[in-house]
């Protein structure tokens, strides 16, 4: 459902600001959303004055320099720090990415950081991510075979088969695609979201799966596949450079295939 | 306070796998999207055609403008056209209403908007009927 206003307690204040140390010559303005729960005040956005020359080149660099010299309040998620875990995906610049993976000279003027969009906050650029993970859950992303595999070996797949597959067994689930759908915001309690049916359709192309049609059945539904309106906000922001869309593209193709 | 327990205040405790799953997948949407790509090829030269059948109308008196309907070629895509457009209007219109309306008000929205069009769908037929016959 559209929310066209935020409610008056997510409304965002002005909050404070941390000026660049003395003799600092590269300076570059952090401009980073915080709220906390547990102090019942509004979200602000809090204003980081950095020396560049003395931080490493991604965004995520910026964010743990400031945790570990300014204001070890500041809470994210961050964990491999080379965009295979997808923990540190937050709206950068307008645009949801991955910060590991986000050169800092990328960006003109201020660095703008919010959490991933639409999401609930459990803190600063915490999302809460629960309602995607049950999601993916959902569409039963793991194989399923009542063909025994080979007693002396592994299922096999010829090289097409697999290839198949390129383009879909990389992503890493960060979320930054679904959260940036239009109408994921908006239905997101039925829409299951671009990622979570990229995850389907990886299932759904697998040669070596064979609930091919069950798991059609399972999206066969206006709200889980069909609020997909092909807006293309999912492949543009694909910080792993993967096609979300397409991958919506040909279930819906699927779908009608096996009409007649 | 009377010394009574709080209440907690969590209204849902249901799972989220419980909650993604929902009603189940309804085992439609399929017919509708094919039926808008469908209505959406089928519009553009019907369009292009009622197009150049007003500009080739207007400066027609009346009887110039009827004698032209009632070629069978005519009045079969004039008709085409109209039932089309409705059709494919009625169907854009039930995904703005989906989209962007909550459960509760969408099935009231849905019924007033397909008995509006439906309506006006069959006025527009009527009256090119009365034209082409």
């Amino acid at each position: 459902m559209v929310q066209f206003s935020l409610p008056k307690n997510s409304k965002v204040t002005a909050g404070r600001r941390f000026p660049a140390p003395e003799g600092a010559t590269r300076v570059k303005a952090f401009q980073i959303y915080r709220w906390n729960p547990d102090d019942a005040q509004n979200p602000r956005v809090d204003s980081y004055e950095i020396d560049l020359d003395k931080c490493g080149p991604m965004v995520l660099d910026a964010l743990i320099k400031i945790k570990n010299e300014i204001d070890s309040s500041l809470t994210f998620r961050r964990s491999c720090r080379e965009g295979i875990c997808g923990s540190c995906a937050m709206n950068i610049d307008g645009t949801n990415t991955l910060a590991c993976l986000k050169p800092i000279s990328d960006i003109r003027g201020a660095v703008r950081i919010n959490p991933l969009p639409h999401m609930a906050v459990v803190k600063d650029l915490v999302p809460d991510l629960t309602q995607v993970y049950a999601q993916l859950r959902s569409i039963e992303p793991w194989l399923k075979s009542e063909t025994a595999p080979p007693p002396d070996g592994e299922r096999r797949q010829s090289p097409t088969e697999r290839a198949k597959l390129d383009g879909m067994w990389e992503c890493i689930l960060c979320f930054c695609c679904t959260t940036s759908c239009p109408s994921y915001w908006w239905n997101g309690d039925r829409y299951l979201g671009p990622a979570v049916l990229l995850a389907a359709y990886r299932w759904i192309a697998d040669s070596r799966d064979e609930a091919t049609g069950e798991r059609l059945d399972a999206l066969e539904d206006p709200f889980k596949l069909y609020r997909c309106h092909t807006i293309m906000n999912c492949t543009q922001t694909c910080p792993k450079g993967l096609n979300p869309a397409k991958a919506i593209g040909t279930i819906k193709q699927l779908m009608v295939e096996r009409q007649g | 306070m009377s010394g009574k327990t709080e209440t907690p205040r969590v209204a849902v405790m249901r799972s989220y796998l419980g909650r993604a799953r929902g009603l189940g997948a309804a085992g439609t949407g399929v017919e509708h999207w094919w039926a808008q790509r469908v209505g959406t090829v089928a519009l553009l030269p019907l369009t292009a055609w009622f197009v150049f059948t007003v500009l080739h109308l207007a400066p027609m008196d009346r009887a110039a403008a009827l004698n032209f309907l009632h070629a069978p070629w005519n009045a079969t895509l004039l008709v085409a056209f109209i039932l089309v457009t409705f059709h494919h209007m009625q169907l854009g219109l039930q995904v703005v209403i989906e989209d962007y309306l909550q459960a509760g008000t969408r099935t009231m929205a849905m019924l007033v908007m397909r008995g509006t069009i439906g309506l006006v769908g069959l006025a527009c037929l009527l009256a090119a009927l009365r034209l082409a016959i």
